[in-house]
């Protein structure tokens, strides 16, 4: 475990929907991750394990309980400092990717660059600096439809690292890959991408990669029902 | 703007990107352009041919029978009106105008109709640009002004010195005159003398068609009219010639109906098409939305995106529209010379005002859409 927590999340309740429709999807959470940690999120399916990733990552909402990113309480912020705190502390790299089939994968990578208001060449430059350290260089003038499964998957995480986040938040990364694939992915994550002025929190139940944890948090029922630690990877 | 600029690029690369629904959208308000702009360019064209000759004539005031609205069908008027005119203080001067049809035997013995202005003997009040000829010659034995309008050729193009019959009595074509005509009615015009005029064309009892009235001043105008009113006839100014004749095409003849609910037509196509396309587009595109937001776009960059799409789209479709519209009345206009229709000013900014509309109302459907979305859902898939 690292020494400074990056996040640090006390108390937290989400449930949807009233009355007898209420369905409490996180229960009282409390946990933190530190600088330089790799941290799985892990448990059965409707375990609460997105809605929780959504309250960290400043998307969704609690209904009790805070959130701090480095020290600031993301839950007192308005919609548009939340915006410009996803953008400018945290990476996404969703299930789907969810890239924009229509733009080149440059473009797509570019499009946290240009959020920051970063001017257009100076951006594309950037954008491929960042395909490179993904080993995907020479598909930057492609649509992502072109590439494979984990091409797309690369994109993704140049896209959620070009933003330089703090915080990478990766949502089952692996659930559309096959395993060899999903497993180099995590393996490149791991190695190249993650570093002591960073965090990395991935939700899976895919336990062909839960030998890259740094530290394993089970999710059951909306509850934190333990953690492992993963001794093999401490230097 | 500037700072946004990237943003604007990627909105516009998403949509042009996406080549079928990109074009459905200019297809879409290209038509709906083109359409509402030809309507109005028609409608515009005709109503300008019908008030050709009172700009023509150029009589700061008309007097006529009230049941006039259009200036071809004169209502002949008894001849004490013109005195009656003259003795109204605040009048200037009065003469009388003369604005008929009759039939014309060409020196091949076919028949052709024309309309016939008699001009006032001593003023010649409402004289045509001369092309040919001195105006001085419609004093001249048999005298006539032929106009070079689109209708020329049906008389046999004919010159100075050309000679046919007007209800039997001999003419001549002393000059040739410039003149934009009441087209409309596919007839040729000539000009002569009021008393020649009514000599030549047989009449009922009256004989003066209209009366023009200059007033000594602006503030005589008013006085001028209640006097005419008292008189039983109606005294327009120009202007309200123009209107009544304008009125009289546009909610008594259909033809403005007709444009009007046409126009309207178009405009709902061209809104439905664009509408729907557009939504669409923000449809498929709705995760990717989503996920801009979740990385960290305002609400306000999502909007300018979209206004930038469907704003930019509609301006191209604008463009498209005029062009094509303006090339077809090019076109039209060499191959058919009574081509009405005219694109002006006025037709050209209504039609942007739809489009905006269009662009305005399609947005608001994809603002609506994509604000609506919540990034967690898609963290859920
Ligand atoms: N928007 C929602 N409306 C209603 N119920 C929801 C919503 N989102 C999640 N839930 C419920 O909350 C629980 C936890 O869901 P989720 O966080 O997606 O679990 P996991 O990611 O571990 O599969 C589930 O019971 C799910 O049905
Ligand atoms: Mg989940």
């Amino acid at each position: 475990m690292g020494e400074a927590a990056i996040i640090k999340a006390s108390n937290l309740v989400k449930w949807f929907g009233e009355g007898e429709a209420r369905t409490v999807a996180v229960k009282q959470v409390s946990f933190e991750a530190s600088y330089g940690e790799m941290l799985y999120i892990v448990g059965p399916s409707g375990s609460g394990k997105t809605t929780l990733l959504s309250i960290i990552s400043g998307i969704l909402r609690p209904n009790e309980g805070s959130v701090t990113v480095e020290n600031q309480d993301i839950w007192r912020m308005n919609d548009d400092e939340l915006a410009d705190l996803r953008l400018n502390k945290i990476g996404f790299v969703f299930q789907d990717y969810h890239l924009f089939p229509r733009l080149t994968t440059v473009e797509n990578v570019a499009i946290p660059l240009i959020l920051k208001k970063m001017e257009w060449n100076g951006a594309m430059k950037l954008a491929r600096e960042y395909l490179d350290i993904v080993g995907l260089k020479d598909r930057a003038e492609l649509q992502p439809v072109k590439l494979s499964g984990g091409e797309q998957q690369r994109v993704a995480i140049a896209r959620a690292i070009a933003g330089k986040p703090d915080i990478l938040i990766f949502d089952e990364p692996t659930a559309s890959l096959d395993g060899d694939t999903g497993r180099k992915i995590v393996e490149f994550v791991k190695s190249n991408i993650l570093n002591e002025k960073r965090a990395i929190i991935i939700v899976t139940h895919d336990s062909r990669i839960y030998e890259y944890a740094d530290r394993i948090m089970k999710m059951e029922d909306g509850r934190i029902v333990g953690y492992e630690t993963n001794h093999f990877n401490e230097k | 703007m500037k700072p946004l600029s990237g943003i604007y690029r990627i909105a516009l690369k998403l949509l042009m990107n996406d080549k079928s629904k990109f074009t459905a959208l200019l297809v879409g308000i290209t038509f709906a352009v083109f359409l509402m702009v030809m309507m109005m360019s028609m409608f515009s064209g005709i109503l300008a041919r019908s008030c050709a000759p009172v700009y023509n004539i150029g009589a700061k005031i008309w007097v006529m029978d009230p049941a006039v609205n259009n200036t071809n069908s004169s209502i002949p008027m008894p001849d004490y009106i013109l005195s009656a005119s003259r003795s109204i203080p605040g009048v200037k001067y009065a003469v009388p105008l003369y604005f008929g049809s009759a039939l014309i035997k060409l020196r091949d013995g076919t028949y052709q109709a024309a309309t016939v202005v008699g001009l006032d003997d001593a003023t010649l009040f409402g004289r045509p640009e001369m092309i040919e000829g001195k105006i001085e010659d419609i004093f001249a034995e048999n005298a006539f002004l032929v106009v070079k309008d689109a209708e020329f050729p049906k008389l046999k193009n004919p010159k100075i010195g050309t000679e046919f019959e007007i209800n039997d009595n001999r003419a001549t074509v002393v000059g040739i005159a410039r003149a934009a005509s009441s087209g409309l009615f596919g007839v040729p015009t000539l000009y002569t003398t009021y008393n020649r005029a009514i000599t030549y064309i047989p009449s009922a009892r009256f004989t003066t068609s209209y009366v023009l009235i200059e007033p000594k001043s602006e503030a005589d105008i008013v006085g001028i009219q209640q006097a005419i009113a008292k008189l039983g006839y109606e005294a327009l100014t120009r202007e309200q010639f123009v209107r009544k004749v304008s009125n009289f095409y546009t909610f008594k003849t259909g033809v403005g109906m007709n444009i009007m609910m046409m126009t309207a037509i178009s405009f709902v196509v061209g809104l439905s098409i664009s509408g729907q396309t557009f939504y669409t587009f923000i449809l498929e595109n709705i995760g990717k939305f989503g996920a801009m937001k979740a990385i960290g776009a305002k609400g306000n960059e999502l909007i300018a995106m979209i206004l930038a799409q469907a704003f930019v789209t509609s301006l191209i479709g604008y463009g498209l529209g005029v062009g094509a519209a303006s090339t077809f009345i090019i076109i039209a206009k060499w191959r058919i010379p009574d081509y009405a229709a005219q694109l002006t000013y006025p037709t050209l900014g209504l039609a942007l005002v739809m489009v905006m509309i269009i662009a305005g109302f399609s947005s608001y459907i994809g603002v609506r859409k994509v604000l609506q979305i919540q990034p967690f859902d898609i963290f859920r898939g």
